[in-house]
């Protein structure tokens, strides 16, 4: 006889088949694709994005790359102390920014400039960012990389891993609560799912029904481990069900295929009022940072064959050449200016002075209280008595 | 960003307190009580005191300052509530005024909260300002940061101020932090309060002294309310505070009963409660052990000492005027805390005076803790780890020999 029973979530049908549900399925989740690797279209039905968009998003992920390879170097003449770099996610970074409006808001890991740079952001500003001078929105009191702007709803960086999740869904339920026609979109990678802020972010965005876009950047590597030592699922779009979040996976080299998913999930999330994940299938081409050598516990060739055959900026390139829309001189020149403005922005940052004393001591609070004011005091008294011991080049 | 809407009334209540010193606006000074007729004044926590002994033992007498509001206070009758009604009276007070001010913790909506600090609060302001969030204590401290960071005014609750131990990432790494290293872009407005201290017979996880852990966390500001009128005030306070603040309430002070003032008020967040002025020695407590310390006052008053009873109240940072002003008169300080002696507050506090008011000390400082071990369960050993008021009248009595 049929019986079920009646419990929180619908009804459960029983069976007298004892059956496990598998550690995995036979077949892993499919990736949306719409550009092949020769970049030609698979089908008809993508989002189609216009010249001038098309030839935007190029452009800044050339600019992303050009970015990473000048600050990459200046931190290998010892000119900055850290930096790391988005090689092999440009796709992933601009096209889903492109995907977004200005008033969604962006919570990041740390690899995703390429956002910034699409709202707006100067190469100067980034630049003054790193070399933490003066003119630094964070006034230099962050490490290089870590960049944040309230202007273009681009939250600072903090280091800790999977920290912004939560906050992500804080951002929701505040958009929530204005009924704003917008969303928030927070990235993060393999690694960081790992997090239990991960776990527990899907699940309060499922429940508070949160208008957030959860980027998983699916990278293969966190530093050294890679994805088979992080976690055993199908990687991260399976465990979106888990958490009653609707989830897709796509890859993440190809633009319009990225673009496409986040413009699609973005919609969902604000009419429907609820959470989506998004994994994107990438590779870290560069390594973690500039403090690894990712060639110690991954084969170059491994690098090698994404780095070339599986460009992003390669793929999109010729679909766009394609169209009519870009040819080399174009390129050649957009890379030599960018190159330009590029070293242009650091020498001035180079030469632009760092924050003054005082905002070592700013900003912990709104009002400097009175053990800081003390502290501060102290410290300028033991600057004047031992000058040759302190840097020359902060202002007092 | 979430929109700004102030209510007329609200804001023409608060301009008459506007220039509020918490000193000022008193009902209950030492002279106001004995003056009043017919009143009763009675504070009662669970059996530690009894009513009637009301005149020698005022919990809230104002400070040195000028003594100008009693006469002026004399006219409002006041109302009566207990501490958790007091609570929750400022927390009522600040939704109404400010629609970004919300709530998230477990159990704080249609439940009412484990304390009952928030009952009321979700039927009245619904489901969305009163959250009831799921239990993961690190990202509901999370999503109030990244709430406040757009715009809203959380306060975030604990239902044990030692789960928020697994908040402790978010609280230090970001709320004490992204304000700095965004470069003042965003603040983050956000009370994060609960119940801790050692309550009788919780366990050793759930009587924790979260302030010994948090204090080092540069960025937050950390108060501890003792009396339903300072819990309040307290609560208002750090709720209009722009800097993340900690609300450390006590598990057995729920429950105590005062009358507090009808008009509205805040207390400052800095400032320490001058409990009893006198001139032998400086007693600095807070939260809980102000009543053992009251208690202990008693007889040493009986015993012709006369103590000076401060309860520090600002954890974070210390109210250093206040206290100063005190150790200049009496020359000996003696700390009570509820803190396990290594690492407290009572150890901070010990630093910062001797490194202040060295040359005002008769004698070295001495600080009553609780010892270094987990709180057990069984009551008689749970009372031997709070310092008791026997041990306060017997350290006062030996630092008034030297």
């Amino acid at each position: 006889m049929f019986q079920s029973l009646d419990f929180p979530g619908g009804r459960v049908a029983f069976t007298s088949e004892m059956s496990f549900i598998a550690e995995s399925s036979e077949k892993r989740v499919k990736c949306y694709r719409v550009l092949d690797d020769n970049g030609h279209p698979m089908s008809s039905r993508f989002e189609q994005i216009s010249k001038e968009v098309a030839v935007k998003m190029y452009s800044s992920m050339v600019t992303l790359q050009i970015m990473d390879t000048i600050f990459y170097e200046a931190q290998r003449q010892g000119r900055l102390s850290i930096y790391m770099t988005s090689n092999g996610e440009e796709a992933i970074n601009i096209a889903s920014a492109a995907a977004l409006s200005p008033d969604d808001v962006v919570l990041p890991q740390y690899r995703e400039p390429g956002v910034l740079l699409w709202r707006g952001f100067t190469l100067q500003e980034f630049t003054n960012q790193c070399f933490g001078n003066k003119a630094d929105y964070g006034k230099g009191r962050q490490m290089p990389i870590h960049y944040g702007s309230n202007r273009l709803n681009y939250f600072t960086v903090s280091s800790p891993i999977a920290t912004q999740l939560p906050q992500a869904v804080g951002a929701a339920y505040s958009l929530k609560m204005d009924r704003r026609d917008a969303c928030v979109v927070t990235y993060f990678g393999d690694g960081g799912s790992s997090e239990g802020d991960f776990h527990a972010s899907l699940n309060f965005a499922a429940v508070m029904e949160a208008p957030v876009v959860f980027i998983c950047r699916n990278n293969w590597w966190a530093i050294s481990t890679p994805t088979s030592e992080q976690f055993r699922s199908d990687g991260i779009v399976v465990r979106g069900q888990a958490y009653g979040v609707r989830s897709i996976r796509v890859d993440g080299n190809d633009a319009l295929a990225v673009y496409g998913a986040i413009h699609a999930a973005r919609e969902m999330a604000i009419r429907e009022h609820r959470p989506i994940l998004v994994e994107a299938l990438t590779y870290r081409v560069g390594h973690h940072s500039t403090s690894d050598d990712s060639t110690r516990y991954r084969p170059a060739d491994e690098i090698q064959h994404w780095k070339i055959s599986r460009n992003p900026l390669a793929r999109f390139r010729k679909w766009i050449k394609r169209n009519g829309w870009l040819n080399d001189e174009d390129e050649s020149e957009l890379r030599g200016n960018v190159r330009k403005q590029l070293l242009h922005a650091i020498q001035l940052a180079e030469r632009t002075e760092k924050p003054p004393l005082e905002d070592l001591f700013t900003d912990v609070y709104d009002h400097l209280p009175s053990n800081l004011q003390e502290q501060e005091r102290l410290l300028r008294e033991t600057i004047e008595k031992h000058p040759q011991d302190y840097p020359a080049d902060v202002p007092v | 960003m979430a929109s700004i809407f102030q209510a007329v009334g609200a804001a023409a209540a608060l301009s008459s307190s506007n220039s509020f010193d918490s000193k000022k606006f008193y009902l209950s000074s030492r002279k106001s009580v004995s003056e009043r007729k017919g009143s009763i004044f009675v504070v009662r926590s669970d059996g530690r005191m009894s009513s009637g002994r009301v005149d020698k033992l005022v919990t809230n007498a104002v400070a040195t300052k000028a003594d100008s509001a009693a006469a002026s206070t004399a006219s409002k009758p006041g109302h009566e509530l207990l501490l958790f009604e007091a609570l929750r009276e400022g927390l009522e007070e600040e939704m109404d005024r400010d629609p970004r001010v919300c709530v998230m913790g477990e159990d704080v909506g249609h439940y009412g909260g484990s304390y009952k600090v928030t009952k009321g609060l979700a039927p009245k302001y619904g489901d969305l300002r009163v959250l009831d969030t799921p239990i993961a204590e690190n990202s509901f401290t999370g999503m109030a940061i990244g709430a406040a960071m757009t715009g809203l005014r959380p306060i975030v609750e604990g239902m044990n101020m030692g789960f928020l131990l697994l908040a402790f990432n978010q609280i230090s790494n970001n709320c004490g932090m992204l304000h700095y290293t965004s470069g003042g872009q965003f603040t983050i407005p956000v009370v994060i309060r609960g119940p801790g201290g050692v309550g009788r017979q919780l366990g050793a996880e759930h009587s924790q002294r979260l302030e010994s852990y948090f204090q080092s966390i540069p960025g937050i500001q950390m108060v501890a309310c003792s009396t339903p009128y300072n819990a309040k005030g307290l609560m208002k306070a750090a709720i209009r505070s722009e800097n993340p603040v900690i609300l450390f309430e006590h598990v057995l002070l729920y429950n105590l009963k005062e009358r507090i003032p009808d008009e509205e008020y805040i207390c400052n967040l800095e400032e320490a409660e001058m409990v009893r002025p006198g001139e032998h020695i400086t007693i600095l407590t807070y939260s809980r052990m102000r009543y053992h310390v009251m208690q202990a006052a008693k007889t040493l008053v009986n015993k012709g000492y006369d103590p000076e009873v401060i309860d520090i109240r600002s954890l974070k940072p210390f109210d250093l005027h206040t206290i100063g002003n005190s150790v200049k008169k009496t020359h000996r300080v003696l700390i009570v805390e509820e803190c396990m002696r290594t690492g407290g507050i009572g150890a901070s506090l010990t630093a910062a005076i001797t490194e202040n008011f060295h040359d005002y000390l008769d004698a070295p400082i001495v600080c009553l803790s609780s010892q270094d071990v987990p709180t057990p369960y069984a009551g008689t050993l749970e009372e031997f780890t709070i310092v008791q008021p026997a041990q306060i009248v017997t350290a006062v009595e030996q630092l008034c020999q030297q």
